[in-house]
C-alpha cells in the first residue's frame, strides 16, 4: 500500500448554511408569546362574543348606545384594549413568520416587515385611541351638547 | 431476484397484474426530446406481481425497458435509506411500498423527495440535509478521563431516547416538511431527531451545545407541529413528539 492510498479521505471543511443565530433567544420569546396570548385571546374574544351577541337582547341590542354604555365602564375599556394589543402582535407574530417562511430575498423580507410594523403599530395606536378618548356626549365650548348627538346624552347630564 | 425471473412461472402461482408508473424525470444533459434540465413525467407500464415492491418496479424499468432512469438504492431492505422518494404524493421507502398497496388500477406517481436540489431524476442532492445533522454534532461528547470500561447505563435512560436512535437518515422527514420546502433554512426534523438522540442520552454531556444551536432562528422554532415527518418516517419514530421534547427543555431547562 502507497502512503497516497493509506490517506485518509479529504473531508470538506464545515459551512455554515443557516441565515445566522437569533438574539437572546428571540424566537423563543416569539413562540412562548403565541401560545400564551393564544390562550389569552379564546377567553377574550369568546366572553366578548358571549356579551355582545348573546347575553341579553342578543345582537339586537348592539348600537351605538350600547357601545357607549360598554365603554363607560373602565372594566371593558381595559377589556376591548387588552383584546386589541394581543390580536394585533399575535397575528402580526404571525405573519412576520410567515414573511421570514416565503420571502426569500432580504430586501423584501425588510420591506414587508417595516410594513407589517407600521401597519400593527398604526391600528393599536387609533384603536387605543377610540377606546380611551371615546366620548358619547361630546359639549361645545359654551358646556351645551352639541347638535346630533343620541337622545340619551340629555338624561345623562 | 434474477434466478426467480428466470425459473419457468407456474400460472396462479403470484397472482400478476399490469401497472403504470408515472415517473418525474430530468437529465441536466438533456435527452434529444427535453432540454437540459426541464422536469418531465414519463409513463412506464409493467406486468408486476403481488408480492412485488415499487423498488422492482424500477428496476425493471432501468434493466429491461429504460436503463437511463436513475434513482438510489443500497440495500434494498428497508436498512440504509437510500431509496426515499415521493411515491403517490407521499414520501416513502420504495423498497418497503409493494405496489399492490397504492391502487395498481391507477398510474402510481413518482417523484423525487420535495425541497432538494434535483441532480437527475429521482436523484436529489443530499448535503444541505447532511449539513443541518452535522450541525448539531451528532457525536457523543464527554468531559473527564474515558473511562477503562463502558460507559452504564439503566435500561429506564436508554429508553429515554430509543424512539429517536432508529433513524436511518433517509431524508423522508426532511422533506415532507412544509416549513422546510418554503426556504430550505430550517434545520429540518431529522437534524432535530439526531439532536435529540443525544440530548437526552444519559451518558453524553453536550446537551446544551446542542439546544443552543437549535434555538436558532431556524431551530426547533420553526416547526408548527404539522406532523408530515411523522407521517412519512418509514421506521414509525415519533419525530414531531421528539421535536416538542427539545422545546420543552429548552423552555422549562430540564433536559
Amino acid at each position: 500500500m502507497t502512503t497516497a492510498e493509506s490517506k485518509a479521505p479529504e473531508v470538506e471543511p464545515l459551512r455554515p448554511i443557516r441565515s445566522g443565530r437569533s438574539r437572546n433567544h428571540a424566537e423563543q420569546w416569539s413562540w412562548l408569546f403565541m401560545r400564551g396570548s393564544g390562550v389569552l385571546l379564546l377567553v377574550l374574544i369568546f366572553t366578548h362574543l358571549f356579551i355582545n351577541l348573546f347575553s341579553g337582547d342578543g345582537v339586537n341590542q348592539i348600537d351605538f348606545a350600547f357601545v357607549a354604555g360598554k365603554w363607560a365602564s373602565p372594566l371593558w375599556q381595559i377589556w376591548d384594549f387588552v383584546m386589541l394589543v394581543l390580536a394585533m402582535i399575535h397575528g402580526g407574530n404571525g405573519m412576520r413568520l410567515l414573511i421570514n417562511d416565503y420571502a426569500r430575498r432580504t430586501w423584501m423580507r425588510k420591506t414587508l416587515k417595516t410594513l407589517l410594523a407600521v401597519c400593527v403599530t398604526t391600528i393599536v395606536v387609533l384603536g387605543s385611541l377610540v377606546i380611551f378618548t371615546f366620548d358619547p356626549c361630546p359639549l361645545d365650548a359654551s358646556g351645551d351638547l352639541l347638535p346630533g348627538v343620541p337622545t340619551f346624552c340629555e338624561d345623562v347630564r | 431476484m434474477t434466478a426467480t425471473a428466470e425459473a419457468p412461472s407456474k400460472a396462479g402461482e403470484v397472482p400478476s397484474f399490469d401497472v403504470t408508473l408515472r415517473i418525474q424525470r430530468m437529465d441536466p444533459d438533456g435527452t434529444p426530446d427535453h432540454p437540459a434540465g426541464e422536469e418531465y413525467w414519463e409513463e412506464f407500464t409493467l406486468t408486476m406481481h403481488g408480492t412485488d415492491r415499487v423498488l422492482d418496479a424500477l428496476h425493471k424499468i432501468k434493466w429491461d425497458v429504460d436503463g437511463s432512469l436513475a434513482f438510489r438504492r443500497s440495500c434494498a431492505h428497508g436498512v440504509c435509506g437510500s431509496d426515499a422518494m415521493r411515491i403517490n404524493a407521499k414520501n416513502r421507502l420504495a423498497c418497503k411500498t409493494l405496489l399492490k398497496d397504492l391502487n395498481p388500477k391507477r398510474p402510481i406517481t413518482i417523484e423525487p423527495i420535495k425541497g432538494l436540489p434535483v441532480e437527475k431524476d429521482l436523484i436529489v442532492d443530499m448535503e444541505p440535509f447532511f449539513a443541518s445533522y452535522r450541525e448539531i454534532m451528532p457525536f457523543l461528547m464527554t468531559s473527564g478521563p474515558t473511562p477503562e470500561r463502558e460507559r452504564l447505563q439503566s435500561p429506564e435512560e436508554r429508553a429515554r431516547f430509543d424512539d429517536t436512535t432508529k433513524c436511518i437518515m433517509c431524508a423522508a422527514c426532511t422533506t415532507s416538511c412544509p416549513v422546510f420546502w418554503t426556504d430550505g433554512q430550517y434545520f429540518g426534523p431529522q437534524a432535530i431527531v439526531g439532536a435529540h438522540r443525544f440530548i437526552f442520552d444519559s451518558r453524553d454531556e453536550g446537551e446544551w451545545d446542542r439546544l443552543e444551536i437549535l434555538n436558532d432562528k431556524a431551530g426547533v422554532w420553526k416547526c408548527r407541529t404539522a406532523f408530515n415527518c411523522t407521517e412519512a418516517c418509514p421506521r414509525g419514530i415519533e419525530v414531531t413528539k421528539a421535536i416538542s421534547e427539545v422545546k420543552k427543555a429548552l423552555n422549562t431547562g430540564v433536559v
